[in-house]
């Protein structure tokens, strides 16, 4: 079975980044690594994978990603923790590309990953939004693309080489949903815990194959991407109104009097 | 000027048409000379509800697989074709929301703006407000295609409010031959028990994070809440870490809240958590460090251990 799990490359959640005062556009800082939401995919990919192939070599794995600056470093940890080849896509032209863009980037990635030695691709992982954009609409719009199922939020996946089941997360609990391959499955934190690699893991993965390919050898046109392709723009940046700070109380063993008469005062209790 | 027609998708909830739906008719009022809503599911039948938020037209779709995503998208493509497209369809953020905008995006090939707070009309064009850096900068954004506009828009963004109208005329929407994406089916729905108010309709919300120190310690943050007939909560880092479910998670990537109080008992304020409770009225916040953002957001803010505190203010409730 071949699984294809897509990992975004995100500046460090510690370091936010800032708005271009002229273009409203996100400046990311340098360096890049792995969303840590997409752990679990990789994670997961790495699992059914394995399981589908009766516990024996663990099937392939491609771990698909869309990068500026041609950076390698967050689908390397992927690599590390046992998933066999990368393709990164970056180019100049995807500056600015929203969601649907960057899908159409990615369904170009898949169809190149179903080329290479893993064959066609059975099944695609993602996590259900990225820590720094949370659109969202990324992994479904993909799927539209490639004309396949998408089974989003999942808390929990079992396949068995032609189906894939899913506990799907709902507002009143789950939903138990069925799909046949090949099909696209978004899976939120938690639903498996992703391993650390060993260090021997670590230089392996060096060895790994990591495609860093353009737009051009996706078959795709500038238009159709980047900017170009988003087709919206900013207006406006402005502060947002600030909260007041209030009062603020060292707890001295007797601040919980404190909250119990805010909260008399405001008739909650 | 307002534009011509917005179609709003409502989803189903408890039996009826979702909050959030009614939200979002309302906020279209101003928007456009016509709203019309495309419901699925237990909505189909909230034609009196929806019209009194100001839907003309209710469009029904029958789910067959009970999945919203793909035949509820097609239904409206085929129907924008039949019918002619509105200048934009609004969607609400949440499980279905997404996976509806995400289909009519690519058979529409129209971008979405997600993640939307606000929307406002400015000479003709739509602008979504959207919040970022934890809700301390606003991003106005608009589109510039001429294709059907698609906006995710955040439950909460605007205030329910009725009498605007009779009940909508029901129409039914086929639904077009969905090929493989519509063959993914529900088998069973399971629905987990949780005593109390909706997380995201209680009037008080008390949420745990990290400073609880141990999963078993969240049994202090569900006993206060209880108390206090209000619901739990918890920052992203403790779903991520497996001591609750997701459903509980407030933030951007989790529920927005806008209860009367609310407390984060060991909750830092991350940028990711405050986007998603920012709006309540008032915030009590107990932590460890005084240098936690969501002190600079309070009003009662405990320098203190949630640990030592929570018990007490428990035993204090109890009492009285």
């Amino acid at each position: 079975m071949h699984v294809a799990v897509c990992v975004k490359q995100i500046p460090d959640p510690s370091s936010p980044g800032r708005l271009d005062a002229g273009t409203g556009r996100l400046v990311r800082d340098a360096k890049l690594v792995m969303d840590d939401s997409d752990s679990y995919g990789v994670e997961m990919a790495l699992q059914l994978a394995q399981a589908a192939d009766g516990g024996g070599s663990g099937g392939y794995v491609t771990v698909i990603s869309m990068a500026p600056g041609g950076a390698t470093k967050g689908v390397k940890d992927a690599l590390a923790m046992g998933a066999d080849a990368a393709i990164v896509v970056s180019d100049e032209a995807l500056a600015g590309s929203d969601a649907l863009s960057t899908a159409r980037v990615l369904a170009a990635a898949v169809r190149l990953a179903a080329a290479g030695e893993g064959g066609a691709v059975d099944l695609i992982l993602a996590a259900t939004e990225s820590t720094d954009g949370y659109t969202g609409t990324t992994p479904v719009q993909l799927a539209a693309l490639l004309d396949m199922p998408s089974v989003t939020f999942a808390k929990n996946v079992t396949c068995d080489g032609a189906r894939v089941t899913v506990q799907r997360q709902t507002d009143e609990g789950h939903d138990e949903v069925e799909a046949t391959l090949p099909a696209l499955v978004t899976v939120t934190a938690g639903v498996v815990e992703p391993r650390y690699p060993a260090f021997k893991a670590i230089m392996a993965a060096k060895n790994k194959p990591c495609r860093v390919v353009g737009i051009a050898e996706l078959g795709l046109d500038a238009g159709e991407v980047g900017s170009a392709g988003a087709r919206q723009e900013i207006i406006e940046v402005l502060a947002a109104e600030e909260r007041a700070t209030g009062e603020l109380v060292e707890d001295n063993g007797q601040a919980h009097l404190r909250i119990v008469s805010l909260l008399e005062s405001l008739k909650v209790i | 000027m307002p534009v011509e027609r917005i179609w709003v998708v409502v989803e189903p909830a408890g039996g009826g048409a979702a909050t959030n739906g009614l939200e979002l008719l309302t906020g279209a009022r101003p928007l456009a000379v016509t709203i019309d809503a495309v419901t699925f599911g237990d909505a189909n039948g909230a034609a009196t509800v929806l019209g009194d938020h100001g839907a003309s037209t209710v469009f029904t779709v029958d789910t067959p697989n009970a999945m919203a995503g793909v035949p509820v998208a097609a239904a409206i493509v085929a129907a924008t074709r039949v019918k002619g497209a509105p200048t934009a369809i609004l969607l609400p953020q949440t499980y279905e929301g997404r996976d509806i905008a995400g289909r009519l995006s690519v058979a529409l090939d129209a971008p979405v703006l997600a993640n939307a707070v606000g929307l406002s009309e400015v000479d003709g064009r739509l602008v979504a407000e959207h919040a970022v850096f934890g809700g301390a900068t606003i991003v106005k954004a608009a589109f510039t295609t001429d294709r059907v506009q698609l906006f995710l828009v955040r439950p909460k963004s605007f205030a329910a409010e009725g009498g605007a109208g009779a009940a909508g005329t029901v129409e039914a929407l086929p639904i077009p031959d969905t090929g493989r994406p519509g063959a993914a089916r529900v088998l069973a729905r399971h629905a987990e028990d949780r005593l109390g108010p909706k997380l995201d309709e209680a009037p008080v919300v008390v949420s745990g994070g990290r400073g609880l120190g141990e999963k078993e310690r969240y049994a202090l943050v569900e006993e206060l809440a209880r108390l206090l007939k209000g619901a739990p909560g918890a920052s992203r880092a403790i779903v991520d870490a497996g001591w609750v479910p997701y459903s509980y998670q407030v933030g951007q990537t989790g529920k927005t809240v806008k209860p009367n109080v609310y407390i984060a008992a060991g909750i830092s304020g991350a940028t990711q958590h405050m986007v998603g409770m920012k709006g309540a009225k008032h915030i009590i916040a107990i932590n460890k460090d005084r240098e936690a953002p969501i002190f600079a957001i309070c009003d009662l803010g405990i320098v203190g251990d949630v640990n030592k505190i929570l018990p007490k203010l428990i035993d204090a409730l109890k009492s009285r």
